[in-house]
């Protein structure tokens, strides 16, 4: 059963189309994010769910209804602000009482629904205060007791933790999944950090100049993103893309040639992919973590592991480990390395690619192959 | 190290001669140049007030002096009834006056905040009678009252003969002609610092709102005109002294009449100074205006210093 279903919709501000055709669906109990880089049409799909932005064409449905054009009062949402948009000039309780008592919640009910929320967000010292006298996690608790409060079919993230600071950010990320955890109801949540998608969502759709690029679990858009935008937006550092030529290895089996360093490079790909005739023009994509420094046990012990010289440019110790730049050919490319075995600067290293996790890409679509 | 860093600050170099007479002038100049208008503005505020407050002291007639008579002045000014009237005048005149501009002016400002089309044109036209003088508007709008030419005029000339709009002819309405042309004037300037409140409201706040099923009516009343609560003070006292300074309006409207019914406090110090020759009394009046402001703006800067406190105290 889905508890939001996204079809074909469309949005336009005058003459301009920032949403083209948007196909998303959500399970129930479901955490969805919506990433991407800023103007994808992230946020504006998020209000379009909300019903604070009316809808140019498709249809959205919430359970089994068509809300469409329905008030955002009616469609049983709950939303959290990137602002945390508490109320200024009232307390924390009233805060979270103010939607009950719109509608008409009688107070005896009001006060236990307060209650029952203060005691989950751990914020039962703070409901007499102003929103001004909180902190910036308190706030956002506020903002999520007073999503929480109204048991809605679905929870509407905004952005919610970019207003915090790097440390709480990750604390309450993990606080937001617990939460979820515990309350399960169906979560859209709208991100710029492929991080939070990453450790946050059941499934993530990469939003892109207003359209979908991949809608997938997490891990599947990581290892076999669906083109090369996907592949640029999630991980950091990004994914090495390499163009290359397709060839015949030196073991019969299909394999990717590039100009790398001293000479041109013949590394084979892994069985079981059938990229198309000798010759042909492709991007090979290779994730950091999937270069490192070569040694005779590790190819022992993982056929996929193929190898290649190079000269090492920059070093950049991060403490957990060492990213380094090394020169193929033209290419600057990324590898990440554990700081004990991690390459000096001038050096030329033997690097070890493993190449069951490549991925290709064609170079005119930029799609996956 | 210190003793050497000191040693040689104290001691400069040939090569720095201390401040250079350009780094003393930038020091000085904000000095220079407000010290005018204060010199002027302490002069003219606390040494005429003080002046004003001698002389409604003292037995002066047409010219100042200086034979001190006590309270005599303000006994005979509270026994005058054409100054009791014009007392009351500006309580009335400034209560409707600022409830009216402001109840209008927020009420233009939420009008045209619903996104109107053409708000740059509207806008314009409501803040347009600010720029207009008091005594245009008190001129314009004399006419209008004006039974033989003015609205009721117009009225019966399209076919209600027995048609009467006569306010600023009768004693007893002659006030809140004033108070509607008063109003008239200045609810665009109520609006214009609305406006400006509203659209610094968080738009999130509203969505909020929105999505917690609030009317429209009730998301103003208890989101968005609590945050802008402080703009509401600042509008009223801005009327305040607008009000408690009323002259030309009246005087252009009508020259306090019809009898005394319209007389204002600004129009009888005016009267006793300078047409019957009596300064003493005129500066006890005066005083008494000054009293009138007090009682409101004393408390209010008392608030405003406490509120920043508070304010500064949490951080």
């Amino acid at each position: 059963m889905s508890s939001l279903t996204i079809r074909n919709l469309r949005k336009s501000f005058g003459s301009v189309e920032v949403l083209k055709g948007i196909n998303i669906e959500a399970r129930t109990g479901e955490f969805i994010a919506l990433v991407g880089p800023s103007g994808c049409g992230k946020s504006t799909l998020l209000a379009m769910i909300a019903g604070l932005e009316t809808v140019t064409e498709g249809e959205i449905r919430i359970g089994d209804r068509l809300v469409n054009s329905v008030a955002p009062k009616d469609r049983d949402i709950a939303m959290v602000f990137q602002s945390y948009a508490l109320y200024p000039t009232m307390t924390v309780r009233e805060n979270i009482t103010f939607g009950m008592e719109s509608r008409g919640v009688p107070k005896p009910q009001r006060e236990e629904a307060v209650k029952r929320v203060a005691a989950l967000l751990q914020i039962e010292p703070l409901l007499g205060r102003k929103p001004g006298q909180l902190s910036g996690g308190q706030r956002q608790r506020v903002a999520m007791g007073r999503a929480l409060v109204r048991d809605p079919k679905l929870f509407l993230f905004d952005e919610p933790l970019s207003n915090l600071d790097a440390k709480l950010r990750v604390d309450m990320r993990t606080e937001i999944k617990k939460l979820h955890h515990r309350v399960g109801k169906t979560t859209v949540y709208v991100t710029h950090d492929q991080v939070e998608a990453m450790t946050l969502a059941s499934r993530i759709a990469v939003m892109h100049q207003g359209q979908v690029q991949q809608f997938d679990e997490p891990q599947a858009v990581y290892d076999r993103p669906a083109n090369m935008f996907v592949a640029g937006f999630m991980g950091s550092p990004a994914m090495n893309f390499i163009p290359a030529k397709l060839t015949t290895g030196p073991d019969g089996k299909p394999a990717v040639s590039f100009k790398a360093t001293g000479g041109t490079a013949v590394l084979s790909l892994q069985d079981g992919i059938s990229p198309g005739a000798a010759g042909r023009d492709v991007i090979l994509g290779v994730r950091p973590e999937h270069i490192f420094r070569y040694s005779p046990e590790l190819k022992a012990a993982k056929k996929s592991i193929a190898s290649i010289d190079a000269p090492v440019e920059m070093v950049e110790p991060t403490g957990a480990e060492t990213i380094g730049l090394m020169r193929f050919g033209d290419l600057e490319v990324t590898g990440r390395f554990d700081p004990d075995e991690a390459p000096r600067m001038g050096e030329t290293i033997t690097l070890g690619i493993d190449m069951s996790h490549a991925c290709l890409f064609d170079p005119t679509t930029r799609n996956l192959i | 190290m210190s003793t050497t860093a000191a040693d040689a600050a104290r001691v400069p170099g040939p090569a720095s001669p201390g401040p250079s007479w350009r780094e003393r002038l930038t020091r000085i100049a904000p000095i220079l140049v407000l010290a005018p208008s204060l010199a002027a503005s302490f002069i003219y505020v606390f040494v005429f007030t003080i002046w004003t407050l001698y002389i409604s002291l003292s037995n002066s007639s047409l010219l100042p002096s200086y034979g001190f008579v006590g309270l005599d002045n303000y006994a005979s000014l509270w026994s005058n009834r054409r100054w009791n009237i014009a007392y009351s005048n500006l309580f009335l005149f400034s209560a409707f006056y600022i409830v009216g501009a402001m109840a209008i002016g927020l009420l233009l400002a939420i009008l045209i905040d619903q996104k109107v089309r053409g708000e740059a044109a509207w806008r314009t036209i409501f803040l347009y009678p600010l720029a207009v003088s008091f005594i245009v508007t008190g001129t314009v709008w004399s006419w209008l009252y004006n039974p033989v030419d003015g609205i009721q005029m117009l009225v019966r000339s399209l076919g209600w003969t027995n048609f009467n709009f006569a306010l600023a002819s009768d004693r007893n309405t002659a006030i809140y002609a004033i108070i509607i042309t008063g109003i008239w004037q200045s609810s665009g300037f109520a609006m214009a610092l609305f406006l400006a409140g509203l659209r610094s409201v968080d738009p999130d706040l509203v969505k909020a709102a929105q999505i917690d099923g609030a009317s429209t009516f009730r998301t103003y009343r208890r989101v968005i005109l609590p945050v802008i609560a402080p703009i509401f003070l600042a509008v009223a006292v801005v009327q305040i002294q607008f009000a408690i300074k009323t002259f030309d309006l009246v005087a252009a409207l009508t020259r306090g009449g019809p009898g005394i019914s319209t007389t204002f406090p600004a129009i009888y110090v005016y009267d006793l100074m300078f047409q019957r020759g009596q300064i003493g009394e005129g500066a006890a009046a005066a005083i008494m205006m000054l009293a009138a402001l007090a009682v409101v703006l004393v408390p209010y800067s008392f608030f405003v210093v406490w509120r920043h406190r508070r304010e500064s105290h949490h951080g």
